[in-house]
């Protein structure tokens, strides 16, 4: 039976402003045949995004949705997801959103390991704007801004989120569509920060200035470089250069007991706080 | 009967008042001279089972109280001038997609990291024009401790009747300013809260105009799965570029403070009855001014003070009377002149204004006021 994605869109907001065959619709779809895996109920969820192509999501969904200012959307989920711990709240953001201007944010939201989703397209470009280079465009590619060839080495978001402290992380790219869904979901089912980053195609913009101005040769570009993650474990460094790694990273739950076992590290956020709660009362009442 | 007195430093009283308004989140980020009110917060929003988060920088915590706010808490957070700039784009963010929430700004000197530990009103200006575009604004400037408490409280019900940031401005000499106060009874204080939607989720639109220039909020996870955005929009929340909306829902902006400034100014005069000199004052400068008033009058000069509780919006029918028929009027700051500007359009030729800038991280002194006051007979 085909999935009904029209239970989870405003319809009326119908046709989205994207190019036809952007990757951005992959990543959409995952994420809302991830939200019916989980039953979850379209009152209890917050999608909130920064500004970019891939911002611009939020509005299509029929939930509480909020799209901030240019990089600062995990900030404002972070409030969010503090004042309402028990609510679920999905991020969706752009490379440049949330790896350059976002950076702050990025590394910070990882590294408390808050309980929330961070879905991040990655078409190595500013695309809204006029296909401006990103942390991600690989060097020696050419956007608006790099005519003569990009000399700026790029993050592989992946390794910064676990770095950071993320306690999942994984990587498809959106000619696998079944594969994001399934990175999706489990990083909705996980209990801490998770950071899923969907490899995506921006022919209009990136492509366009490096001959692959269709979605089928953007496609393609992705999937000739993609490795899977176990295969990429045996290959070395200097392989793997500009190569698509995907799989999960990391997907590590937290320790419940922290509060007795500070030798453990991880905990989710909101609920560390609900222990200082406690503490402070405990306190006060004596 | 226990009478509740004891000592509150400035920063504290903004604390306390907060959380007697009903704030329940604090996003913050170190800066000295306001820590103390993180601090403070802290240790006291886990036992109301608030939330206190040090957020990564002043940009993400500005950023957490808005989308706080929008799950219904009251919110708060606390600043000093470089903090205050980093802060602006999501304050514009806040009055563009009208989100409650308070502003506290402990001025230091500037521009830059300026003069951290010293005392200055550097930031009057910045309070109304820091973010870009045009949109209404409220800021408070106590003088007192007591004042803090109640103009806090203030602060909070402006944000929650007015839908908009609202700017807490102290000075450094009273955020740290210790003394045993008396806190009015929780009984005594007015509590506003944010008009919420009575009507069904289908027929809810978060701008709806019908309600008046101040649209009930939803809050979010209650069923009314709306959209919010820092895009000029229309009703409905969703994005619009039509030039008769943008113009209509900008307007309506700031009508909100301009048709209601008769309930927002707030002003205290002293001395003022037979008064031919005027001193126009705010925030702890105006403590060093009462002082000049009672020794110049101590003189003989008639002498009288317009003290700004609420510095913006300014009350523009008085201050215009004044200007009619003062021989003078004087504006001591700890700024090069922020407000001296703006009352010198309202003069124009009717009265001459003289100013009294200091910006050395000095307090101006009563003797500096009163020795103005002396030369404008």
């Amino acid at each position: 039976m085909a999935f009904e994605y029209e239970k989870y869109l405003r319809m009326d907001k119908i046709p989205h402003l994207w190019c036809p065959g952007c990757g951005i619709g992959v990543v959409l779809k995952a994420m809302l045949r991830s939200v019916e895996n989980m039953g979850w109920d379209k009152n209890d969820i917050a999608f909130v995004s920064g500004i970019g192509c891939t911002s611009r999501a939020p509005g299509y969904i029929d939930c509480n949705t909020l799209h901030t200012t240019h990089g600062r959307a995990l900030s404002f989920a972070t409030g969010i997801k503090l004042a309402q711990p028990a609510k679920h709240v999905v991020v969706f953001s752009g490379d440049g959103d949330a790896t350059a201007i976002g950076g702050n944010h990025f590394i910070h939201a990882c590294r408390r390991n808050i309980d929330i989703t961070l879905v991040v397209v990655n078409n190595n470009t500013y695309g809204m704007t006029g296909g401006q280079h990103s942390p991600t465009t690989p060097i020696g590619y050419k956007a608006s801004t790099t005519i003569y060839g990009n000399i700026d080495p790029t993050f592989d978001i992946c390794l910064l989120a676990k770095a950071a402290g993320a306690s999942y992380v994984a990587r498809a790219t959106v000619n696998k569509g079944k594969m994001l869904e399934k990175y999706i979901t489990k990083g909705f089912e996980h209990k801490g920060f998770s950071v899923i980053v969907a490899t995506a195609n921006c022919h209009t913009q990136f492509g366009r200035k490096n001959k692959m101005s269709d979605p089928i040769s953007a496609r393609k570009w992705i999937e000739s470089r993609e490795i899977p993650i176990d295969k990429a474990r045996n290959m070395k460094a200097l392989e793997l250069n500009d190569k698509i790694i995907t799989g999960e990273f990391i997907s590590e739950e937290p320790e419940q007991t922290y509060w007795e076992n500070y030798n453990h590290p991880i905990h989710e956020y909101t609920e560390a706080y609900q222990r200082i709660r406690e503490k402070a009362q405990a306190q006060d009442k004596h | 009967m226990k009478k509740s007195v004891r000592f509150y430093s400035g920063a504290e009283l903004v604390g306390k008042a907060a959380i007697d308004a009903g704030c329940r989140f604090f996003g913050g980020y170190p800066i000295t001279p306001s820590s103390e009110i993180a601090e403070y917060m802290s240790v006291e929003m886990p036992k109301v089972n608030g939330t206190y988060i040090q957020m990564e920088d002043e940009i993400g915590a500005m950023g957490s109280i808005i989308g706080a706010s929008l799950t219904g808490a009251k919110v708060l957070t606390a600043t000093s001038g470089p903090g205050f700039s980093l802060k602006q784009e999501n304050i514009g963010y806040a009055y563009m997609a009208e989100v409650p929430c308070v502003i506290c700004n402990v001025m230091r000197g500037g521009p830059s990291t300026g003069l951290p530990t010293a005392l200055a009103q550097a930031d009057i200006m910045q309070a109304k024009w820091g973010t870009h575009g045009d949109h209404p604004v409220i800021a408070l400037t106590p003088a007192y401790l007591e004042e803090i408490y109640e103009l806090t409280i203030k602060a909070f019900n402006f944000a929650e009747i007015y839908r908009m940031p609202i700017m807490l401005l102290l000075d450094e000499v009273i955020a740290h300013l210790s003394a045993a106060i008396e806190l009015p009874k929780k009984e005594m204080l007015v509590i506003k809260d944010r008009r919420k939607p009575t009507v069904p989720p289908e027929k809810y639109f978060p701008y709806d105009t019908a309600y008046g220039d101040v649209p009930p909020m939803a809050n979010f996870f209650e069923g009314y799965r709306y959209h919010v955005t820092g895009l000029s929009h229309d009703k409905t929340g969703f994005p619009t570029t039509d030039p008769d909306l943008v113009q209509a829902d900008q307007e309506r902006h700031l009508r909100k403070v301009k048709a209601n400034i008769n309930n927002i100014i707030d002003y205290e005069y002293y001395q003022m009855k037979d008064a031919e000199v005027i001193v126009f004052a705010y925030g702890s400068t105006a403590r060093a001014a009462r002082v000049a008033v009672d020794n110049a009058r101590k003189l003989g000069i008639k002498v009288g003070m317009m003290r700004f509780r609420v510095i913006w919006p300014l009350p523009e029918t008085e201050i215009l009377k004044l200007c009619s028929k003062a021989k003078a009027i004087i504006i001591p700051e700890m700024n090069m002149g922020q407000l001296s500007d703006v009352i010198e359009r309202y003069a124009a030729d009717r009265t001459k204004i003289l100013r009294i800038n200091h910006v050395g991280g000095v307090p101006i002194h009563p003797t500096d006021i009163c020795n103005v006051i002396k030369e404008a007979i």
